[in-house]
């Protein structure tokens, strides 16, 4: 069972359409929507929801009513500024928590001598197993301003990988968050194949750098492939030569197409919603991602394919 | 015009503008303007302002140091860690650096007095100069996940006396409330296609969250639909402005361009927002 | 000597549960005696961090000489090795055959972990 997780770096760049037409193209692949600040995967696929409960990450402090006698001792431990005065900090008036600036480690509990603050554990948001027509989703909410991203990632991925071994699915497809941090880093982890979707773009070509290096860090094997490429040709070029240089494949060149969006607004991915350029060409790097994935030979030197007319 | 405050640029979806907005603010506005690029995984800002770097520092984490010989292996700091980032076998500790957090829980429970904290360095802060705008970013170490301390680094090293823009992360968890906490302003950018609006009302749920007053920029304004319209209306959240799709743009973009100065009309419309944020807020 | 097996039930005949943070029980069996104790694990199958830090704290308390497992990621192997305990992975089988075949000389303990962690 092969697990694919797409991430860009720099947000915008066309993660999430690739993954909604590499879900069409997949024929029952396991889809696993990772970006869980801000998932959109979902509005491509009308989901059905199967299952669905609570996620719960981590704890969060509260001041008991009326037990607070102003000592100021959680304040002055509280290395996350999380705690909200009624009053000047000479006054001796009750504090309360900041539940969003919480970070539930637990030190004012402690260090209270009144014991009054609880500790409870908190729900962070919500996670879905959904039935879609390209096979089966599973997705979450994070939520209001939460924290504990990359737990709820490795609870989605988890999921994702339960439901392929039950129902004999071999591949799992993840569409990732933006940047290089905690949700990232959890989806990548043990992944079998990384595919960094990039545009040509002073910030696109910074940013992908950055990722090429976290997917290295990892170990995990990585594969490019430049949207929008016709934006700025020089720049792709720039892309290709970085990427030669890190020994990194190119699976293609996507080139800007306002089929795509016109695809989304109709919610569906490119490739279902005709044959446009774009379309064409995703179909070309799911070829290529796929023979990587299975380690079969590749048609080797990308420049031979998806040409754009 | 605005001449002080803080104002934060952010958005759910990521790509739709927050860089190229929040730069191009700092050009347009009156000094002393300072932009503190808070997006620590992966920094834009400087690809435009070209700053002039004249401060450097490491940022950390404090996490635990056992002393070894006072450390009787009762395990209590293991227990009251919250992200099993200790771990106690036979008669050692283990301290897992990466899952620290930096709360000082372990410091304060050991009955032994044995943990002290170290800095553990997870990326770097730079400060400097483009022209007359003071510029401030961070770079997190590859592989490092905890982004907020940086970014809180960050924050703090910004000199307020003048407007003080922020240019946030996408999304809508921890990293981006840390960036956008204490502004007074936030202007939430994005486009109308479906995943624009999606994240646009997370967002906005987000910044009322935070209590902070918002406004909206529709960016490519000429490729979707009403919906992000609608949704502003609908919610009372006030478009300060709409910019149309134009390849010009998007070409100038890529290239690393100051759009006010390479685009026609371009500095204009920021010019517009700038004035119409100060009116929002007030 | 004593052995722990990551396990997806009770007994010896039930599977060996190839992950070993998230196993569902730890059978600790005692070879000279053909003793065995059940360790639940179910709250590391939940928890959202560590769990292969805390699954090995718990397999340290049984002080055994071998775990056997399916894989092991880096953060929990140092913990078990600084308890002193080697580490068998990419056993499949059940439990009791897991034991036999340590029994009988034909497994051997690995040098390093076997897969990456997971985020935690």
């Amino acid at each position: 069972m092969k697990e694919l997780v797409v991430i860009s770096g720099k947000g915008g760049t066309g993660k999430t359409s690739v993954v909604a037409s590499f879900a069409a193209l997949a024929e029952g692949a396991v889809l696993a929507d990772c970006d869980v600040d801000a998932a959109d995967l979902h509005l491509l696929l009308e989901p059905r929801v199967l299952e669905r409960d609570r996620f719960r990450g981590g704890r969060v402090a509260v001041v008991r009513e009326g037990a607070c006698t102003g000592c100021g001792s959680c304040v002055e431990h509280c290395r996350f500024e999380a705690f909200i005065h009624a009053g000047p900090p000479w006054s001796r008036q009750p504090v309360r928590v900041d539940p969003i600036a919480c970070e539930g480690c637990g030190v004012c509990v402690r260090v209270c001598p009144e014991k009054a603050i609880d500790f409870p554990e908190k729900v962070n948001g919500e996670w879905f197993v959904s039935s879609t027509r390209h096979g089966p989703l599973v997705h979450a909410r994070l939520g209001v301003a939460e924290s504990n991203s990359g737990k709820l990632v490795t609870l989605v991925r988890q999921k994702a990988r339960e439901i392929a071994e039950a129902r004999s699915r071999d591949l799992v497809i993840i569409d990732g968050s933006p940047g290089i941090g905690c949700p990232v880093i959890a989806s990548v982890g043990g992944a079998s194949l990384v595919l960094a979707v990039t545009e040509p773009s002073a910030s696109g070509i910074h940013d992908l750098d950055r990722v090429l290096s976290l997917a290295m860090h990892f170990r995990i094997p990585v594969a490019v492939c430049v949207n929008k490429h016709d934006i700025n040709l020089d720049l792709t070029q720039s892309i290709e030569e970085m990427c030669g240089e890190k020994k990194v494949p190119i699976v293609g060149r996507i080139p800007y197409d306002l089929g795509v969006t016109r695809a989304q607004l109709r919610g569906l991915s490119a490739v279902e919603a005709g044959d446009g350029p774009a379309a064409r060409c995703i179909r070309h790097v799911w070829s290529e991602t796929t023979k990587r994935l299975w380690n079969q030979s590749t048609s080797g030197r990308y420049k031979e394919a998806c040409e754009y007319e | 015009m605005r001449t002080h405050g803080t104002i934060a640029v952010a958005s759910g979806k990521g790509g739709t503008g927050k860089t190229t907005i929040c730069t191009s603010l700092a050009f347009v506005a009156d000094p002393p303007v300072c932009l503190l690029d808070c997006d620590v995984e992966e920094p834009n800002a400087h690809i435009f302002l070209n700053p002039q770097i004249e401060e450097s520092r490491s940022v950390g984490i404090p996490v635990p140091r056992v002393d070894a010989d006072r450390c009787t292996a009762c395990g209590e700091c293991a227990r009251v860690c919250q992200y099993n980032a200790l771990a106690v076998v036979k008669d050692r500790v283990l301290v897992f650096g990466e899952l620290c957090h930096g709360c000082g829980g372990c410091r304060l429970a050991c009955p032994e007095d044995a943990i002290t904290e170290e800095d553990r360095p997870i990326g770097s802060l730079e400060k400097g100069r483009s022209g007359s705008i003071e510029f401030v970013h961070g770079r997190l170490e590859v592989g490092e996940a905890l982004s907020p301390p940086l970014i809180s680094a960050v924050r703090k090293a910004g000199n307020r006396s003048g407007l003080t823009l922020i240019d946030a992360p996408p999304g809508t968890s921890c990293p981006v409330i840390e960036a956008v906490r204490g502004s007074d302003f936030v202007v939430l950018v994005t486009e109308p296609t479906p995943f624009g609006v999606n994240d646009l009302a997370l967002a906005a749920d987000m910044v009322q969250a935070l209590g902070i007053p918002a406004g909206v920029v529709i960016n490519r304004s000429n490729i979707g639909d009403e919906k992000a319209r609608r949704f502003c209306s609908e919610n009372g959240i006030p478009v300060l402005l709409e910019i149309p799709e134009d390849r010009n743009l998007a070409e100038a973009y890529s290239r690393g361009d100051r759009l006010v100065d390479a685009v026609p009309g371009y500095g204009e419309r920021i010019r517009a927002l700038l004035a119409r944020s100060g009116e929002v807020m007030g | 000597m004593k052995v722990v097996v990551s396990s997806s039930g009770e007994t010896l005949e039930d599977p060996v549960d190839l992950r070993f943070g998230r196993a569902k029980y730890f059978l600790s069996v005692d070879t000279d005696t053909g003793d065995v104790q059940v360790v639940n694990n179910t709250q590391n199958v939940e928890a959202m961090q560590g769990a292969g830090i805390q699954a090995a704290q718990t397999v340290a308390s049984q002080s055994p000489e071998y775990l056997i497992t399916g894989h092991c990621g880096p953060k929990a192997f140092s913990v078990l090795r600084a308890a002193g305990i080697q580490i068998v992975v990419g056993f499949e089988g059940s439990v009791g055959e897991a034991v036999e075949a340590l029994k009988q000389g034909r497994l051997k303990p690995t040098e390093g972990a076997d897969v990456q962690g997971h985020w935690m």
